[in-house]
């Protein structure tokens, strides 16, 4: 039973974080160019690290909430606004939003530990352990093209898949939500870097194009 | 920059990878019983395979997962990935033998 004066604590305490980008917010807007690319961090996502056999019983239980598991790599599974995404044969990430947590009223990681039970495998909660920066607009491949080295065409990098890989030279997962959109989830300490890191890539989108 | 092909994941640069060292080194039976210069072979000594050479390779910023991989030390060649705990496959075609020595860069000025 949610312990209501606790909640009301954490949520006290929510309003008092700061997002690992938040100091780039000015700079992400100043750099954005409309219509062209944008950049923006969406901050707080509630993340969960699940290791199981997908294919066990727990894999099924733990997959009910994004309509099974992936499984491939690339494959995202969603169901409303929570994604699971592929990381391993038996590694996923999942990807729901900020007030899914438990610490805001959700149920999450809670309900998947439930589901786990005693099964083999693990549900780590991971939502302060990466930030989440959407950059979309239709330049948004060629400023990613400066520093991925995947195959970005769309006939390839299809909307709706996620690859765990090196963007400006760090870790990160890439994750295309729309045809235009996509989310990068870098690890925290790694957020200002990819942040100055896609500004300085967006820059040339700034000024007018020369004949 | 080496393409390899993650088992899992399909072509990535050589970036996302690490290096696994020597595949199918296998972990003595009795240690215990192992002199110090067996112990030290096992530990340190590894094979300086010209042509191809199985090794060890982790796909670290991908799936994570380990596999094996028959490499030509020579060209680089990528003769076979395959799975850990899986036999090396037999050798495929040997490393083409240079007839004549390519001169060193820079070495004719």
């Amino acid at each position: 039973m949610a312990d209501t004066a606790a909640l009301e604590n954490s949520k006290k305490i929510q309003t008092l974080r700061k997002s690992p980008a938040s100091g780039l917010w000015a700079a992400f807007e100043a750099g954005s160019v409309a219509g062209t690319v944008e950049l923006r961090e969406v901050p707080f996502l509630t993340m969960a690290g699940i290791r199981v056999d997908p294919d066990g019983d727990a894999g099924e239980r733990l997959g009910k909430r994004t309509g099974g598991l992936p499984t491939a790599s690339g494959e995202v599974r969603s169901s409303g606004d929570t994604a699971a995404l592929w990381l391993g044969p038996a590694e996923f990430l999942l990807v729901a939003p900020a007030e899914s947590h438990e610490s805001l009223g959700g149920e999450l990681p809670r309900t998947l530990t439930d589901a786990l039970g005693d099964a083999e495998g693990q549900v780590v909660d991971l939502s302060a352990n990466r930030t989440t920066l959407e950059l979309s607009g239709p330049r948004a491949r060629d400023v990613l093209e400066k520093g991925c080295a995947l195959d970005l065409h769309p006939r390839v990098f299809t909307a709706g898949t996620a690859l765990s890989t090196e963007i400006g030279g760090i870790p990160a997962i890439l994750w295309k939500t729309a045809e235009e959109t996509y989310r990068i989830f870098p690890r925290a300490s790694f957020a200002e870097f990819l942040g100055r890191w896609l500004l300085d890539a967006m820059r040339e989108f700034a000024s007018t194009e020369v004949p | 920059m080496l393409l390899i092909s993650c088992p899992n994941c399909g072509p990535r640069d050589e970036t996302e990878f690490h290096y696994g060292g020597q595949a199918h080194v296998a972990y003595p039976e009795n240690p215990a019983e192992l002199t110090d210069r067996e112990w030290a072979e096992y530990l340190f000594y590894r094979d300086n395979t010209k042509g191809a050479f199985a090794e060890r390779w982790l796909h670290s910023t991908g799936c994570r997962q380990w596999f094996n991989m028959l490499r030509d030390t020579l060209t680089y060649d990528i003769q076979a990935i395959y799975p850990m705990g899986q036999l090396r496959p037999a050798t495929g075609p040997t490393a083409p033998t240079i007839t004549s020595p390519v001169s060193p860069e820079g070495s004719s000025k």
